[in-house]
């Protein structure tokens, strides 16, 4: 009897999980007869034309959860380490406290600092310059790179503000990944000989890589699905070029995320909406895939760890 | 003959290790130095209208800066309680299913929460908007937004942070109270409910405050679910909530609003940081057993 309510509470649960999938995929079967696959291929989304295309969504959230990838790896696994093995035992705790109350900072709060601080930063400190000096139109990558309309929302304050959100939530699991170290490990390697930079680099390190590889993972789901943040600094406007794709760091984007939230309003009833609930169903698929590997990651280095 | 403090790998590998050292503590300096400088921004542009009248007032058309957000802290107020009467219920049962119970199912349910944990809340907040609002709205067009479904998407999010406390708390009571309790020839249910939630009461209610704390800030899924309001309104219609009230405050093109979004970013996270500390007070009140 008590065992078959909670086993039933368990099984409800698990359920909850596929009606979300079920739910988002009932709701936009209208624009998934109406569109086909052209809603993955095409890059149009015009309400007017009925075109619905995502996949400038889509290169626009693997751009900036990218950028943000790029940017807050080093310096959360390099704070990661300084927390679990470096610094010294009074300064761990407090550090390890900020951290996870930085982690909890809402992401509408951080695009209202990117709106007032960030994005007036960047246009007039770095897009600006990079546009109006020759130098950078000379060099082979950059000149791609530091380009773009250069009004301030843009790519780059997407990815760099989605980095600073991302950047505790990692440090934080990857300090929780060092720390399940045994100790024996670092011991032995230090009866040896070794430095501590060779401790870690050596022996540290390489047993917590799965787990640490996941834990990019998981930081990355969180750029891919995030919102509100994005949607106040990117601009939201499809960047000027024939295929709606552009790789230049100064050109607005849309994410998958911010498209919705953004089109919401003015969408009509219907295959608007039913495209926009499509959209809702391709984040959680990808979600789900990128955290189902990312979990498993974990899952697997603590195991390797146990055991 | 040289002292072996001295030879060039040695130096080498010493000098490499110094850097190597630096190099971390640089990098933990620079993110805390950048999360530092935003939340420094945001108590200094927040206290601007953080007075009494901001509270206690409604948004004033005639003047604005007069105006309050009242309505949309009592709206907070209201779809967080009943998130959090979704997920306490749900979240707890799971929790215990989890500590009871062993084998696959145990394993695949655990797996399914983690993936919960990790989908982006704007499509916890379309899920509800597919399966609630869209199909009212269909009916009464323009209708269906309402506190509640709010309130439900908030509990979804909250139901696996809940679960994973439950589980982690319960499994720290020590196995000897379980014996002792089921020795007596308690039955199960009594034994958990009488013998070992209790024991880990405070744990949990620690567990659910931070994923309550989690929830407060979110906005995307409200966007589709409870749309906003300027005005005090029943739950059981479109409300106002903090976080809408920031994110429209914040890209209104009215200088007045934008310096109020500070204002009401300071009051969320103000709200935000007494959950915790109150979290982290139960947690060291705890180990009741």
């Amino acid at each position: 009897m008590y065992i078959g309510a909670i086993t039933t509470m368990a099984l409800a649960l698990m359920t909850l999980v596929l009606a979300i999938g079920c739910a988002l995929l009932w709701q936009s079967i209208p624009a998934i007869k109406a569109l086909g696959p052209g809603f993955v291929t095409g890059h149009e989304w015009d309400d007017a034309a009925g075109k619905y295309g995502s996949a400038a969504f889509l290169s626009g959230t693997l751009y900036s959860s990218g950028i943000a990838i790029l940017v807050s790896v080093p310096i959360s696994i390099c704070s990661a380490i300084f927390l679990a093995e470096l610094a010294p035992k009074w300064i761990r705790l407090p550090i390890t406290f900020l951290i996870e109350l930085l982690a909890a900072i809402p992401s509408v709060v951080y695009g209202l600092w990117g709106i007032f601080v960030l994005i007036p930063l960047l246009r007039d400190k770095i897009m600006t310059p990079a546009l109006a000096s020759g130098a950078i139109a000379k060099i082979p990558v950059l000149k791609s790179l530091l380009t773009g309309a250069g009004y301030g929302p843009s790519m780059l304050a997407a990815g760099l503000l989605l980095a600073i959100m991302i950047t505790p939530f990692i440090t934080a699991i990857c300090r929780d990944i060092l720390l399940a170290i045994p100790t024996m490990q670092r011991d032995a390697a230090a009866g040896l000989g070794t430095t501590k930079a060779e401790t870690i680099l050596k022996v540290v390190l390489p047993s917590a890589a799965p787990g640490l590889i996941g834990a990019v993972m998981l930081g990355f789901g969180r750029a891919f699905g995030e919102t509100m943040a994005v949607t106040m600094v990117i601009g939201n406007m499809t960047p000027n070029t024939p295929d709606g794709r552009s790789i230049a760091l100064f050109d607005p984007g849309y994410t998958i995320a911010s498209a919705m939230a953004n089109k919401f309003t003015e969408a009509t009833p219907g295959i608007a909406t039913a495209a926009l609930i499509e959209l809702g169903l391709v984040l959680f698929l990808t979600s789900m895939l990128i955290n189902f590997f990312a979990r498993s990651l974990v899952r697997l280095a603590s195991r390797r760890i146990a055991g | 003959m040289t002292s072996l403090a001295t030879t060039p790998v040695l130096v080498k590998r010493r000098v490499l290790n110094a850097l190597f050292q630096a190099l971390c503590g640089i990098c933990a300096i620079i993110a805390i130095a950048v999360l530092g400088y935003v939340l420094w921004f945001l108590f200094r542009q927040g206290i601007t209208y953080f007075k009494p009248s901001f509270f206690t007032r409604l948004p004033d058309n005639v003047n604005p800066a007069l105006g309050g957000i009242k309505h949309s802290i009592l709206g907070s107020v209201n779809i967080l309680g009943i998130a959090l009467s979704i997920s306490i219920p749900i979240g707890i049962l799971s929790g215990v299913y989890q500590a009871e119970a062993n084998g696959k199912l145990c394993q695949v349910v655990r797996f399914l929460t983690d993936v919960l944990n990790g989908i982006p809340s704007i499509v916890i907040g379309l899920f509800i908007y597919a399966i609630w609002i869209l199909p009212y709205a269909q009916k009464h067009p323009g209708q269906g937004y309402s506190g509640i479904a709010g309130g439900a998407a908030l509990g979804i999010m909250m139901i696996p942070l809940v679960m994973r406390t439950t589980d982690e708390m319960l499994h720290l009571v020590p196995q000897s109270l379980w014996d002792a309790s089921l020795a007596l020839g308690t039955p199960r249910w009594r034994t958990m409910l009488f013998v070992v939630l209790p024991a880990a009461r405070n744990g949990i209610v620690t567990g659910v405050m931070l994923a309550l704390a989690r929830v407060a800030g979110e906005t995307a899924p409200l966007l589709f679910t409870v749309l906003g309001n300027e005005f005090l309104a029943p739950i059981t219609g479109p409300v106002d909530a903090l976080p809408l009230r920031l994110y429209k405050y914040a890209t209104s093109s009215d200088p007045v609003q934008n310096a109020m979004a500070w204002s009401t970013a300071l009051t969320l996270i103000l709200i935000i940081l007494i959950l915790s500390i109150l979290a982290r007070f139960f947690t060291r009140a705890g180990k009741s057993y």
